[in-house]
């Protein structure tokens, strides 16, 4: 009784034009079938009473304007989903890979899912411990969050991104119904196998679900690639009551995969060339995760992008820092010093951190030894520039302490092995023996209580 | 009226419409079978074009599109305040009812409680001659908020009948009226406004009064007046956001709509629930019950971002109309300038900077200019303030959207990355800062604060400019070398920037400061400069003997230490800095 439509009128890039479709919605899927009895999937994107335009997801070649037929199939893109998809690997668009057949759907959702209502949430305030220091003393991860991280090509974002994921237990729940669904676009084979294996390792792959968009995958499924990977993560979060850990890399190919049909579709390119919904379309990501009122389960996103040319103003991290609430950024000189995780502190920050800290979440002195640490090392910035010109043996002696606090600040509480897993007492007893290098005049952001128990107690380290 | 014709094509939000030459320009639209929202945004001579606020994701062609008449309206009545709307003034809380957590398409709850009963007291009466705004009758919409029952601005006659003082729902008639041309119009407590149209006032007054906002950087430094225009931009964590909360939290408004246009869900999650538990410090009343919300989140449909700017400021004058200082906080202005982008790139018009249309500026400046301090038509003094957040692609202030802005905005609170690192918070540039309204506002200071508020002023502006000078030394050889006297103002420009500027939000006493307060703060510090200068200069007594008695690190502390309801406190400050010798 379906209607399949012999040829197309046009051809270009990834996209398909067809003449007198009947019936079609904006959004719907297309299958294609070519001559050859291959189908493949496309999407339409653009609707006119004569004409539709539609993208085809796994490219275009073999298709001739005089050899497919064409057949709507009523719906925007679903997804199968159950409990099963646990333990599972899919490609980009939701297709098992792993030789485990098709699941069996206990609901289909549609991948563009719905915005959430602001009345709705809830605010994030649990915090996750991920083991490491310098995102647990100083930018707090919290239930719910969107944190991403901002690397280059060459840092060890992956490591960290696998760290997390392994070290991550929510305080409460301790583990129990935490799962973690990743979403790889346009990432080299090495990097999606590293990420299997690290998983696997960790014991993690059971609980986990993989969806993978190799780089040599096509394009167009890029853009589809996190939307299954959070339709799968709201499912289990929503549905069963999970804590989902969403890990979708890297954000910078998904970008350029946006940028890439945009062009092929004449669209007016703003900045770099990227389209100006670009921000609009980032957004309905990001905006994915969160905990809903009366409902258990929480999304906690970490989108990890590598900044072209390390460079935080371009568009892609600049886009994405107004969206997400906060960020972790990683440094290239840190990384060169050799320091793990080489996340540069200053410029990092968890919008919700302020909430989530403190007496009733982490430790009590939390909120005070974080401000401090910040505080001082950004002054540790100001002394090095000035070492920098005129040496540092003509800096002043409290200059010095500073230079050393800097030192140690990097060292200890940064750097910690890959597989080190610190409870936040001990990354903020770090932070408070580092303090103790400084002069107590110089710690303005501490209150009296805590200076008088810092330095007056038997333990003190005397300062010459 | 109620004309229908069908849709012929669609791409995003932007949908094309043949022959319907019956469709006027920026009339609302029911889009397909689902009756989408949309508003007509080009009218050519085959086709029109309309925008659409809901996802337009399922929709085919051939669909309906009928037409209402009318363009897109707000519903203006009582039970506005304490709620939280989209773009288009649905409210969220139904919106809930009807979708649960999930926001579905084609749901049109009302905007107003019809059924909610108010208690209307009525001030007008029988064959009273009324013009438009004429205040009708009011009604208690919250503990904060009397609220008037006008003639709407486009009515004006004679009043025909009127109910009695007594219980009203918003389906009800309450008053009749004969206009000159005889027609007879019936009025109750709900009125209807387009959002792009401004409501009209009588005159526009000049700005005399500051809005107090407890922020002692903006009060003292750079001070916004009611009826004024501020933009705030940053990158992202410089804390945009932040200082808007701030704001919306402790001004002296009496009304605050704020509204969060493009920006993160969880945010207005935050804002809610804050503000319901937060209490003004004025009236012992809960924030909510003078705060009026509009939410549409980054990933709520990007044409209803477009409209959520018009739809607040057409809120925030209606209540200007009833006599009332109404602020705005927009958060954030750009995000409405990417949905203009947007929309203009779908109807392939010619981009001029940036991508952003030409009409950019003007639409703007069209934003800007509906604030004011007014008398209204009906006799009463009321102002709407606006205060725009931007943010700035890569921080750059010299992109399109900051630099229209800064053309049509008089106070400019630039926020700045290096102070956000080193968390010196709120992180306003004071050097790249300004405010036009000092001139307007002095004689208003120097009646309520103090006749030297002015010098006093100026004396701090001085001291930060000298240390940035001195800093541009300091980076290349070190403090050390510096002269004693040059020293001492590098020390002073510290607790400056330390001791006032740097205010914490988050400190009970803090994070809202009596402009009393704020002023006495400023006097302690410009005191111990003058002593320090007479030690420092004449006595030749050197700085770090100073420092060691810990003067500096008290005038500091004076923030935490003196509650805001003591200020006799500051006697003991003044004390301590008459007591240092040599």
């Amino acid at each position: 009784m379906q209607i399949e439509y012999m040829g197309l009128k046009d051809l270009s890039g990834s996209l398909i034009v067809i003449e007198g479709i009947k019936g079609a919605a904006y959004d719907e899927i297309l299958e294609i079938t070519l001559q050859s009895g291959e189908k493949r999937t496309g999407r339409i994107i653009e609707l006119t009473r004569d004409f539709a335009v539609a993208q085809v997801f796994d490219g275009t070649q073999g298709i001739s304007l005089t050899n497919t037929r064409t057949r709507l199939t009523g719906a925007p893109l679903q997804m199968p989903l159950s409990k099963e998809i646990l333990g599972r690997t899919f490609d980009g668009i939701g297709r098992p890979i792993d030789d485990l057949g098709p699941v069996y759907a206990e609901k289909y959702m549609d991948i563009n899912g719905k915005p959430m209502n602001p009345v709705s949430r809830e605010y994030p305030r649990s915090f996750i411990q991920t083991g490491i220091s310098a995102i647990d003393g100083l930018a707090t991860l919290i239930k719910g969050q969107k944190l991403p991280i901002f690397s280059g090509n060459g840092m060890p974002h992956d490591n960290l991104a696998v760290q997390i994921a392994s070290q991550a237990c929510i305080a409460e729940d301790a583990g129990k119904n935490f799962a973690i669904v990743f979403g790889a676009m346009g990432v080299k084979h090495d990097v999606a196998n590293y990420f299997t294996t690290a998983f696997e390792h960790s014991g993690a792959l059971s609980r986990s679900v993989m969806f993978l968009n190799t780089s040599s995958d096509p394009v167009v499924e890029r853009i589809l690639t996190p939307r299954c990977a959070l339709t799968a993560a709201e499912y289990l979060a929503f549905e069963h009551d999970m804590h989902v850990l969403v890990i979708l890399t890297d954000i910078t190919s998904y970008c350029e995969a946006l940028r890439e049909i945009s062009s092929s579709k004449q669209e007016i390119p703003s900045r770099k060339g990227y389209p100006g919904y670009l921000y609009s379309d980032l957004a309905s990501l990001y905006e994915r995760a969160g905990m809903i009122k009366g409902s258990k389960g929480s999304i906690t996103q970490i989108p990890i992008l590598t900044m072209p040319n390390d460079d935080i103003t371009h568009p892609i991290p600049d886009l994405t820092g107004y969206i997400t609430e906060g960020q972790i950024v990683l440094d290239r000189a840190l990384s060169q010093k050799n320091i793990y995780p080489p996340v540069s502190v200053l410029p990092s920050l968890s919008r919700l951190m302020k909430d989530g800290i403190g007496e009733k979440y982490t430790v009590a002195e939390h909120p005070e030894i974080s401000n401090q640490l910040f505080s001082s090392y950004a002054k540790v910035q100001e002394i090095r520039a000035l070492a920098s010109v005129i040496g540092e043996d003509e800096l002043s002696d409290t200059d010095k302490l500073y230079m050393k606090f800097g030192t140690e600040f990097e060292q200890k509480l940064i750097g910690q092995g890959r597989n080190e897993n610190r409870t936040i007492k001990q990354t903020i007893q770090i932070g408070w023996d580092l303090l103790r290098i400084l002069p107590k005049t110089e710690l303005d952001r501490l209150s009296p209580e805590i200076l008088s128990r810092m330095f007056d107690s038997e333990t003190t380290d005397t300062q010459e | 009226m109620n004309q229908t014709a069908s849709i012929y094509g669609i791409n995003g939000p932007v949908v094309t419409v043949k022959d319907a030459p019956w469709l006027t320009m920026m009339e609302m639209v029911y889009v397909g079978n689902e009756r989408l929202i949309g508003e007509v945004i080009a009218v050519h001579d085959d086709a029109a074009v309309i925008q659409v606020y809901e996802e337009t994701s399922g929709l085919t062609v051939n669909e309906p599109v009928v037409s209402t008449g009318t363009p897109m309206e707000v519903t203006l009545g009582p039970g506005l305040i304490g709620n939280i709307f989209d773009g288009i003034e649905r409210p969220l809380k139904s919106v809930e009812a009807l979708s649960g957590a999930f926001i579905a398409r084609g749901l049109r709850p009302e905007a107003i409680d019809m059924d909610k009963k108010w208690d209307i007291k009525v001030l007008a009466h029988e064959g009273m001659m009324v013009t438009p705004c004429t205040i009708l009758a009011e009604t208690q919409e919250t503990s904060l908020i009397q609220h008037k029952i006008m003639v709407p601005p486009n009515i004006e006659g004679e009043i025909l009948s009127i109910g009695a003082s007594g219980s009203y729902t918003c389906r009800d008639t309450l008053a009749e009226i004969k206009t000159p041309d005889g027609k007879v119009k019936k009025i109750g407590l709900i009125q209807h406004w387009p959002i792009r149209t401004p409501r009209p006032y009588g005159r526009r007054d000049p700005i005399s009064m500051p809005l107090i906002t407890g922020q002692r950087i903006l009060d003292i430094l750079f001070p916004l007046a009611k009826g004024g225009t501020a933009a705030i931009p940053g990158g992202f964590g410089t804390g945009k956001t932040m200082t808007q909360h701030q704001l919306a939290k402790w001004s002296d408004a009496d009304i605050i709509i704020y509204i969060g246009c493009g920006e993160r869900g969880n945010e207005m999650t935050q804002v809610l629930e804050d503000f319901t538990g937060l209490i003004d410090p004025k009236s012992g009343q809960p924030l909510m019950n003078r705060t009026l919300l509009i939410a549409n989140t980054s990933n709520m449909p990007v044409a209803a971002r477009e409209a959520s700017i018009y739809t607040g400021v057409t809120l925030a004058e209606y209540y200007r109309d009833m006599g009332y200082h109404v602020a705005i906080m927009a958060d954030s202005t750009s995000r409405w300038a990417e949905a203009l982008r947007e929309i203009s790139g779908r109807l392939e018009e010619m981009p001029a900077e940036e991508g952003f249309p030409a009409y950019l500026p003007s639409r703007l400046s069209g934003f800007y200019e509906r604030a004011g301090y007014v008398h209204t038509l009906n006799g009463l003094d009321g102002s709407v303030t606006l205060i725009g957040a931007v943010s700035p692609q890569g921080g750059d202030f010299s992109e399109p959207v900051t630099q229209n802005t800064k053309r049509f905005t008089r106070c400019f609170w630039g926020l700045d990355k290096d102070l956000a690192y080193a968390r010196h918070y709120p992180a306003i540039n004071w050097l790249s800062s300004y405010s036009e309204y000092i001139d307007d506002l002095g004689p208003w200071y120097t009646e309520n604060v103090d006749p030297d508020f002015l010098s006093a002023r100026a004396d701090i502006i001085r001291i930060l400019q000298e240390e940035s000078s001195l800093m541009d030394i300091v980076k290349l050889i070190g403090a050390d070398v510096l002269p004693e006297d040059q020293r001492l103002t590098l020390e002073i420009a510290r607790v400056i920037r330390v001791g006032f500027l740097q205010q914490n939000a988050y400190h009970t006493t803090d994070t809202y400061v009596p402009i009393a307060k704020q002023y006495k703060m400023l006097k302690v510090i410009l005191y111990l400069y003058e002593k320090c200068k007479d030690f420092v200069v004449k006595q030749a007594i050197p700085l770090s003997q100073i420092q060691k008695t810990g003067i500096f690190d008290r005038v500091i502390k004076m923030k935490y230490d003196i509650e805001n309801d003591h200020p006799e406190k500051f006697d003991a400050v003044f004390e301590a800095i008459d007591a240092l010798q040599f």
